[in-house]
């Protein structure tokens, strides 16, 4: 009768899936309920909370200092997304030249990927020092610029600052991913376009860019999930400053949940995010598949 | 025997690819060494530069005297001819970094066990078992995959708080799998449709339970994922912090990058030395393990993007 139940494929299969299962269930998809209930409640760091309904959101909603981070975030992701996707294809098109030590170089471009965020933050932190900033200091030497830049200081320059060193370590996932799919392209089609007498962009555009939309759209579907809900850049660099310019939705769900303790506002927050997040997915993942769609119904037309 | 019939699509597949690679290049005939120089040698040398300067920066504050850190005037800031180790021992022997770096360790290490494990096993019922709804499964499981921690976290923190979790290394090793077992499942599920069917079925028809069917002939065939897996796993483990940051309280408990980040962030005017000190120390052990292993940390990437 044991056996006999062994054998049975769902039984076996429920039996397989049970470690994996167990664990995204009680610390992925329970807090994920949870943190929609939170929302709903004023739960407080040690006491359960009550439910109250849409209050927090009708709070956060009129609260400046919320509307500030949802339009950083927005601005975040589109700024940080929009150059990673430019210079990682760029990028990955250069390196898809025959080149000497392709592979050191290769290996080298993904250096930022692998090294913890954190680290590479606090490095960036020095870099954007106020009084002993190397790039300020360079640009005084070459007499651009007479005083120091207040880098992380002005509401402006700390904003494309972190916009900046996200992108920095953004572009070499985004630049490889797409190597690896440019190598998939058969280089047959480009010696036909040669033939056919046609440049370099028009073979951009009309071979490599279409072959390689599925590729990007996955990338930057990541990218910009990743993006939209970064947290330890901006907690290093910048920590929301100056007076919550670089505020993102994530930075303020944290201070508002874990330091200030309003659990049910904080979970608010973050639960604000997903809309967003659904919102930010549909429009790479299905604005670049219509894409694809499109370009193969050129050939038929 | 059954063995190198594997090996042999392997190959052929490899020597594909490659001949696809080699033939990629056949038509830089058409272009002349000043026209390489300006379209593609410069602006990679150029980005090149910028991806890798926080780095060196990273490492000359790090051996840097105390007193050329931030006299910019009298010394160059992009060289120094007296390196010290200063820094370096100062964080070894007058802080707990070495305990931190070891928690991390300890940390990541249990986690990509345990995910590892459990997306073996999870990975192999998905596309070998074929029970009712698994493909309905695979999805469920790529989407969890899209949950970023910084959603979960506050929930998370309020259930870690309920399960007496809150301020030990469990509270980590237990969340972790979250994020790493969506991935590492997805990834495994790729090598292992890989793997010819036949193989089973001589297996099993050879009197094998599913058991030695997955420890003796899908294991040892998909090593090669196994290894992008964990290695992939030990990286985000190294790299979490949000998750660190707010179960882990009490400071001989904390892993490198939020420790570090409270440690040192005193106000002092000389602390950069021995914040780029532990950001170097804290970076190394994973930029040594990526130099050993770069093939698959590729593999893993794309793999689980192309998937």
């Amino acid at each position: 009768m044991v056996a006999r139940l062994f054998e049975n494929r769902n039984f076996l299969g429920l039996l397989f899936m049970l470690p994996a299962a167990a664990f995204l269930l009680a610390f992925l998809v329970y807090p994920l309920g949870l943190g929609v209930w939170l929302s709903f409640t004023d739960a407080r760091i040690g006491r359960p909370g009550q439910f109250v309904g849409l209050e927090n959101y009708i709070w956060i909603m009129g609260d400046f200092k919320f509307q500030t981070a949802v339009f950083f975030t927005l601005f975040y992701t589109i700024a940080a997304s929009t150059v990673k996707f430019a210079l990682g294809l760029y990028l990955a098109l250069l390196l898809n030249h025959h080149l000497p030590f392709k592979a050191i170089i290769r290996a080298a471009v993904l250096i930022p990927f692998i090294v913890p965020t954190v680290l590479s933050a606090i490095a960036f932190w020095w870099i954007f020092d106020p009084q002993f900033s190397i790039i300020s200091w360079s640009l005084r030497e070459l007499g651009w610029i007479d005083g120091n830049i207040d880098f992380l200081g002005d509401v402006w320059n700390a904003r494309w600052s972190v916009v900046f060193a996200n992108v920095w370590r953004g572009v070499p996932f985004i630049a490889i991913s797409l190597l690896a799919g440019l190598q998939t392209v058969p280089p047959s089609l480009y010696e036909a376009a040669v033939l056919d007498g046609a440049t370099r962009w028009q073979m951009f555009v009309k071979i490599t860019y279409p072959l390689l939309t599925p590729i990007i759209a996955v990338v930057m579907t990541f990218s910009v999930l990743f993006t939209f809900t970064d947290f330890q850049l901006i907690k290093v660099l910048t920590n929301g400053g100056p007076a919550g310019a670089t505020e993102l939705m994530a930075t303020m769900s944290y201070n508002t949940a874990i330091l200030g303790g309003r659990i049910g506002e904080g979970a608010a927050i973050s639960t604000a995010m997903v809309p967003f997040l659904l919102a930010a997915i549909m429009v790479s993942w299905f604005g670049l598949q219509r894409r694809k769609w499109q370009a193969g119904s050129d050939d038929h037309a | 025997m059954r063995k190198s019939r594997v090996e042999t699509a392997a190959a052929t597949a490899a020597i594909t690819i490659e001949h696809v690679a080699d033939d990629s290049e056949g038509m830089s005939y058409l272009s002349t060494l000043p026209q390489r120089l300006v379209n593609v040698y410069m602006p990679l040398l150029l980005i090149v530069i910028v991806l890798l300067f926080p780095f060196y920066w990273m490492v000359i504050t790090a051996v840097k005297p105390k007193q050329q850190l931030l006299d910019l005037d009298q010394f160059n800031p992009f060289w120094t001819w007296q390196p010290t180790l200063e820094h370096i021992k100062d964080l070894l022997f007058k802080t707990e970094y070495p305990l931190w770096l070891w928690n991390t360790m300890f940390v990541a290490v249990s986690a990509t066990i345990l995910s590892l494990i459990a997306s073996v096993f999870a990975a192999y019922a998905i596309t070998r078992i074929r029970y009712k709804g698994a493909q309905t499964v695979g999805g469920l499981i790529f989407l969890a995959y899209l949950v970023p921690p910084s959603i979960l976290f506050i929930p998370l923190s309020t259930v870690v708080f309920q399960y007496g979790l809150f301020d030990t290394p469990f509270a980590l090793i237990l969340t972790y799998p979250t994020i790493l077992i969506p991935f590492s499942t997805w990834l495994l599920m790729g090598y292992f449709k890989t793997i010819p069917y036949e193989l089973e079925e001589c297996a099993l028809i050879d009197g094998a339970s599913r058991w030695q069917i997955l420890l003796k002939i899908i294991l040892p065939l998909a090593v090669p994922g196994l290894i992008s897996a964990s290695i992939f796993c030990l990286t985000l483990c190294w790299n979490e912090f949000i998750y660190a940051l707010t179960f882990i309280n009490s400071s001989d408990k904390k892993t490198v990058p939020v420790a570090i980040l409270s440690a040192f962030t005193d106000g002092d005017q000389y602390r950069w030395g021995s914040l780029m000190a532990g950001a170097l120390v804290g970076s190394l052990p994973l930029v040594v393990l990526y130099a050993f292993f770069v093939e698959h940390y590729v593999s893993a990437m794309t793999g689980a993007v192309k998937e």
